[in-house]
């Protein structure tokens, strides 16, 4: 079938099958390969992109269902070469080891501090409950979530 | 993991859904959110040729206030629900219990609707809307009809509804006390299905995973009506449940979580009202 996807701001037309999953158009068809595909079972978060705007697990979304949506990756956040402040943060705060879940783990955040811009510690644990890192412990990640939240208070 | 090949096809409107539901027949499945269905056909336990996708019907997403209940349409999301102000005000309970359902991501798909005609006895939101008497509305080829959310639940994945039906909208009474109201629910990480869980409106108690559909604890809900305090109550949770051994618990360990989060659920509903 025909799906017609914006991603990253591009429009991507391409002829897929129709069971194709979100994150393989997005690794194999639109070669954004920073999406990881981690536990496809709906658990880790690896695979988190936004949708029309929102955290959704790639894995778990037929690009059958984007067609006509909009989709952004990490590799859509950085802006004529800056990066983006969840992004910055991450690099500050040392928010990551392996980094397998990285891109997964800012798209949630962006998401979460774009529904809630200033949220205490508890919120960004909660806000982070779909996105696993067995590396970092999450401490530096939660520390990220806040120094961005922290450093879009100071832009705002 | 990639599901069995099948034919997809997107609905504009739910009049739309339901020719396109008479035409395939038993062979479709209807796709909402996806977070229950496309997980089960990634593994290959369901495997439906045809793929309706209801996720253009945004006329099925709404929370309104009716005066004597509170309508939600099939399609809100469980973001929306958790957020809604009108549920937030009348029905915290579900309000509550939305904002428990898997994780952002999944809040940001999932669909009530979807939660409760997939039936699973593990999922929130069937036992929540079984403690708050819900009906729910299913539309078909001739016409809609209202079935009370204590006929809804056949068997494990089976409802009442037909293959050719539609669940249209979910109407939540406004509780007789608003503050009346628990949601217990015990996991081994936050975003993993209950391994039990409660529900408590009113003196309507629904159990989460307790056994082949979400039930209420007709026992403990007998026992309140006598007179019972919440501990003497909570006593009575695993009566009439069949609840599974599995990999995450024994039956025994259920039904002992059961008496225990029934008697916080009672305790707190009580605390509040």
């Amino acid at each position: 079938m025909k799906v017609d996807l914006t991603v990253n701001g591009k429009d991507i037309t391409a002829d897929v099958e129709d069971r194709m999953l979100l994150v393989h158009f997005l690794r194999d068809v639109a070669d954004l390969t920073a999406t990881n595909v981690g536990c496809d079972t709906t658990s880790c978060g690896a695979c988190t992109v936004l949708l029309d705007g929102e955290s959704v697990k790639s894995c778990t979304v037929l690009a059958a269902q984007a067609s006509g949506h909009e989709v952004i990756t990490v590799e859509g956040l950085a802006t004529n070469g800056e990066m983006h402040p969840v992004q910055r943060a991450f690099h500050q705060e040392h928010g990551l080891q392996c980094g397998f879940c990285t891109p997964g783990m800012v798209m949630a955040i962006v998401s979460l501090l774009k529904e809630n811009p200033h949220p205490t510690e508890e919120q960004v644990r909660q806000g982070l409950e779909g996105n696993l890192c067995r590396c970092t412990g999450y401490h530096n990640i939660v520390r990220a979530a806040l120094a961005a939240a922290d450093e879009g208070k100071v832009s705002a | 993991m990639i599901p069995s090949s099948f034919t997809y096809k997107r609905a504009g409107s739910a009049e739309e859904a339901l020719d396109l539901a008479a035409e395939y027949g038993d062979d479709a499945k209807f796709l909402a959110g996806g977070h229950s269905l496309l997980p089960l056909m990634k593994l290959r336990l369901a495997a439906p040729e045809v793929i309706i996708d209801l996720g253009g019907l945004r006329d099925l997403s709404y929370v309104t206030d009716q005066g004597s209940y509170v309508a939600v349409g099939a399609l809100t999301r469980h973001h929306d629900v958790e957020h809604s102000e009108v549920l937030g005000r009348e029905v915290p309970l579900l309000a509550c219990a939305a904002g428990q359902v898997g994780d952002p991501q999944i809040r940001h798909r999932g669909t009530i609707g979807g939660s409760i005609a997939h039936a699973d006895p593990a999922s929130d939101l069937p036992a929540v809307l079984l403690a708050l008497d819900a009906t729910l509305v299913a539309r078909g080829a001739d016409g809609a009809r209202e079935i009370p959310i204590g006929e809804f639940f056949q068997g494990l994945f089976e409802t009442a509804l037909e293959p050719d039906e539609l669940l249209t909208e979910i109407r939540v009474p406004k509780p007789a006390s608003a503050g009346a109201w628990s949601f217990q629910k015990f996991t081994q990480r936050a975003i993993d299905w209950a391994i039990v869980g409660c529900a408590v409106q009113d003196g309507r108690v629904g159990l989460v995973n307790m056994g082949g559909t979400p039930l209420r604890a007709a026992a403990v809900e007998a026992a309140l009506a006598g007179g019972a305090s919440p501990a003497d109550a909570a006593a009575h949770a695993a009566e009439g449940t069949s609840a599974a051994d599995d990999i995450r618990a024994t039956r025994a360990y259920r039904e002992h979580l059961a008496r225990v989060l029934v008697s916080r659920a009672l305790t707190e509903a009580n605390s509040r009202s």
